[in-house]
């Protein structure tokens, strides 16, 4: 009894870090701009794909390079890689697709709306591309596998929750106390006053497109380490449901998406062991939907009051 | 009875106490102010009077109805109007719909009326429009009609909006700084249609404002708070004079 | 008009193809119209039009059922089936009063809460409805629904008519008659009233909360007789027709044919519907190209094709021609 326990516990935790990452990437863009980013979940398929095939170059597939370096080195290329092309892609949607409309002063629907369709050229490109053939991750490093209480948790699993855990203080680190991210904070507030102040408003909003996407790309990474089959579509319902997780615990503020992931994941998991996984969308969504009527700005958003 | 009761009116955000024990009663025809230095709970008490706070204690009563529980559009139906500090029109829409938009509270026709176009529904309209009309030329701004306000100057816009308040047909005329950020021109003008409102139409008139010359010209009697609590209140020449008033906003002098 | 649609299948001018290409765009336009009375006129981001879409979808095909064929579920048929072509119209209403209750889902907490919230609320809300069809056993779970399809056969074999394409006419007829009275009633300018300022709404006397209501469920509604002359047209409902993919179809008519403009949502429904049709020979790549095409067109005319403007606000002289009143 207390060994499943131990070890749904440790899935969700596990699959609550995916969310919290790809939630924080929501968090950080809706922050700033007050764009919801639906080209995010997408960022992080594409995160996996590029990790996959950082992996498999590295490991010398294609010829570019010699063959034989060891797991970890290549785990160790991987991971700079990943996160830097990856933001790359983040970085290069917002130029291109946002930022005109943006300076058009379009409706914020209609950035949302491209966002919309520029997750949709992500996925039917890749598919387009790269075929309907799953992609199988190569493994880099052995497993090891510890025993907690009876409960058998792999390596990965634990280095994904840990990662996502130090990335949350890292980015709280960002945040709070260094100075960029103290502008980002003043962009939330008040875009038109940010320039004024000598705050270099594309600069700023560059850097959370970095962070963001670098932070999905990440997640694409340990995804496909614990879960090796990539396709094209794997983005897109774990990034809604990020999303939604991000809303729930409060839109605009870190905490809120970072609890708000491990939150639907321990959902997800307990209604899946308790009822049944057919269940598990049904169920917790309903349990969202009640905690939203409860608390209509999420767990940790301020409630925002109209002053008449 | 009387027109507004309020009694010993609480309202606390949190630990904030905007306003304390206010009470206020009024006869019907007034014209009155409510003064007092910025965050004093001027809004605030506007707002719960118009039903969009529900006070933490004490009651207000509109013609007699206790007024607590209601939402603003019902509030609104009892016969009080307000306008806004800054400026609150639909601005997609023209003046005309402005006007007409207001009269949900008195439609007198459904949605299955509205989608069928029946009988009722083109007399309402009908009538609707033409009250609308009327009241625009009664108050000389019938060529405007067809105006969305952000093409009219701000002076105008604010003159739009005493219109719309007033095209509910209020027994009360809330009016939350009716002269901010206006020029002194029209500042004088908005004294004159003040006045000529109260004239023609039958209400009586509260209003916030800082601007002193607007209050002390308009008013026979002023109500002044701070910290959410009353200090002052008597007739234009007794604030004037009122030490308490003075060291509110000009701070204590001995210090 | 609609003679001469029928004039034209009956004389085979309109193929078969090309009648199912009409019908598709006609469901669209009922959707995209439907969907720009809460996104447009209201202001709201709602992204679970499929969800309703589906709600009618699957009310109407069990209605259909229930009355005319019977199973081991529903029991036996109620009603002859020489009478399926008369209680079409009734199988499609409920479909609509079906949808539109559930429309209630995300009409109540639009009370509380407004913005990228309710966005999140309506998201969830097609999740539900998706993934609850999905636990239904009686309607197929995931694999879905053809009950239906002995009715549309005997329907089929009773009129000589393009019964579906005449339905979905009048439907299309019908949505952008209703929209229309509405958004012009004073009664329906407190839904726009609502977009550019709610608190001046609440305070000059309209319901808000009434009107959000009506909003709600009238959109939805819509969706749901959407829905249920796709399920006709198709014969076959499953689940996996009414993901988010089928909601930002939706959305992205909409904006492309600008919040607030009912033509504007049909001739974007229009294009949307020719674009799909005439990329089919590219595939998938397809879903890159329309989306890509989209977004450059957006780039151009950021407020939508049609702004908030109707067709009769660019050409007052085509008032002539047609009379909503």
């Amino acid at each position: 009894m207390l060994e499943t326990f131990i070890q749904q516990g440790i899935n969700a935790l596990q699959l609550g870090s995916y969310y919290s990452l790809i939630a924080l990437g929501y968090c950080l863009v809706y922050g700033v701009l007050l764009l919801i980013n639906f080209a995010h979940g997408d960022i992080f398929m594409v995160g996996a794909y590029i990790a996959f095939f950082c992996a498999t170059a590295l490991m010398g597939k294609y010829g570019v390079l010699d063959a034989g370096m060891s797991g970890w080195i290549v785990l160790a290329l991987t991971v700079p890689l990943t996160m830097l092309l990856t933001s790359g892609v983040g970085v290069f949607i917002e130029r291109v697709a946002y930022r005109p409309l943006r300076l058009k002063g379009a409706n914020r629907l209609y950035v949302v709306i491209t966002a919309l369709m520029m997750g949709i050229v992500l996925e039917y490109g890749n598919l387009a591309m790269l075929g309907a053939t799953r992609k199988s991750f190569p493994t880099l490093v052995p497993r090891a596998i510890f025993e907690i209480g009876g409960a058998t948790v792999t390596s990965l699993k634990l280095a994904a929750i840990f990662t996502s855990f130090a990335v949350f203080g890292l980015l709280q680190w960002i945040v709070t106390r260094t100075k960029i991210g103290m502008a980002m904070r003043a962009v939330s507030f008040d875009k038109f006053a940010v320039p004024l102040m000598g705050i270099p408003l594309d600069i700023v909003i560059i850097f959370t497109f970095f962070l963001g996407s670098s932070m999905a790309g990440l997640a694409g990474l340990l995804y496909a380490m614990n879960f090796p089959v990539l396709d094209p579509f794997m983005g897109a319902l774990v990034g809604w449901k990020a999303f939604i997780a991000a809303v729930v615990g409060g839109i605009g503020d870190i905490r809120g998406a970072f609890i708000g992931g491990f939150l639907l994941a321990f959902l997800e998991v307990t209604v899946a062991a308790t009822f049944s996984s057919e269940l598990r969308d049904l169920i917790s969504f309903t349990i969202l939907l009640g905690i939203l009527s409860w608390k209509p700005t999420g767990l940790f958003g301020k409630p925002r009051t109209t002053k008449i | 009875m009387a027109l507004l009761e309020i009694t010993d009116l609480t309202q606390r955000f949190g630990g904030l106490l905007a306003v304390n024990e206010f009470s206020v009663r009024l006869e019907g025809r007034e014209m009155c102010a409510l003064i007092g230095p910025n965050g004093a709970g001027k809004t605030t008490v506007f707002n719960l009077v118009s039903g969009f706070y529900q006070p933490t204690s004490g009651s207000i009563k509109i013609g007699g109805v206790d007024t607590r529980g209601m939402k603003p559009h019902q509030v609104t139906s009892l016969g009080v109007a307000r306008t806004f500090q800054n400026i609150r029109l639909w601005n997609d829409m023209t003046v005309l719909d402005n006007i007409k938009v207001s009269q949900h509270y008195r439609l007198g026709y459904s949605l299955v009326d509205s989608l069928l176009r029946t009988r009722r529904y083109a007399d309402r309209e009908k009538a609707i429009d033409h009250e609308a009309m009327e009241l625009l030329e009664f108050m000389g701004m019938r060529d405007l009609a067809d105006e969305v306000p952000p093409n009219l100057p701000y002076g105008t816009q604010r003159k739009v909006e005493i219109a719309r308040a007033l095209s509910i047909k209020p027994k009360l005329l809330l009016l939350d700084e009716p002269a901010a950020g206006l020029p002194s021109t029209d500042v004088v003008e908005l004294i004159k249609l003040v006045e000529w409102i109260h004239k023609e139409f039958d209400l009586a008139i509260w209003m916030i404002e800082h601007q002193m010359t607007v209050v002390m010209s308009l008013c026979q009697w002023i109500k002044v708070i701070d910290f959410g609590a009353t200090i002052a209140e008597g007739t234009p020449e007794e604030i004037r004079n009122n030490p308490e008033v003075i060291k509110a906003y000009l701070g204590d002098e001995n210090i | 008009m609609l003679l001469g649609l029928v004039a034209m299948t009956q004389t085979g001018l309109l193929g078969q193809y090309a009648q199912t290409f009409l019908c598709t765009m006609g469901i669209y336009m009922i959707l995209a119209a439907s969907l720009n009375l809460v996104n447009g006129y209201m202001g709201e981001f709602s992204c679970g039009h499929a969800g309703f879409m589906a709600v009618g979808a699957y009310t109407a095909s069990i209605v259909g059922v229930i009355l005319f064929v019977g199973d081991e579920n529903f029991g036996p048929a109620l009603l002859p089936m020489s009478l399926a072509p008369l209680a079409f119209p009734l199988i499609l209403a409920t479909g609509f009063a079906a949808a539109a209750l559930v429309g209630l889902l995300v009409a109540v907490p639009s009370f509380k809460t407004r913005g990228d919230y309710l966005a999140v609320i309506t998201l969830a809300a097609g999740y539900i409805v998706k993934s609850a069809l999905e636990n239904i056993e009686i309607v197929g779970g995931p694999r879905g629904f053809m009950g239906m399809k002995k009715v549309v056969l005997a329907i089929e074999e009773s009129l000589t008519v393009p019964w579906m394409l005449v339905w979905i006419f009048i439907g299309v007829v019908l949505t952008v008659w209703l929209l229309r009275r509405f958004v012009y009633s004073t009664y329906g300018k407190g839904v726009m009233a609502i977009h550019q300022d709610e608190v001046a709404a609440e305070i000059m006397s309209v319901n808000t909360n009434h009107m959000k209501l009506v909003a709600f469920m009238l959109s939805s509604g819509l969706a749901g007789l959407a829905g249920g002359l796709y399920a006709y047209l198709i014969g076959f409902v499953n689940p996996a027709s009414f993901t988010i993919l089928r909601s930002t179809e939706c959305l992205v008519m909409v904006y492309l044919g600008g919040m607030g403009s009912l033509t504007g949502s049909i001739l974007a429904a229009g294009i949307f519907t020719i674009l799909l049709e005439f990329l089919k020979p590219l595939e998938q790549l397809k879903w890159v190209a329309i989306p890509m095409l989209l977004i450059v067109l957006m780039q151009f005319r950021p407020e939508g094709l049609m702004g908030n403007r109707e067709l009769s606000d660019i050409f007052p002289k085509l008032k002539r021609f047609y009379r909503f009143k």
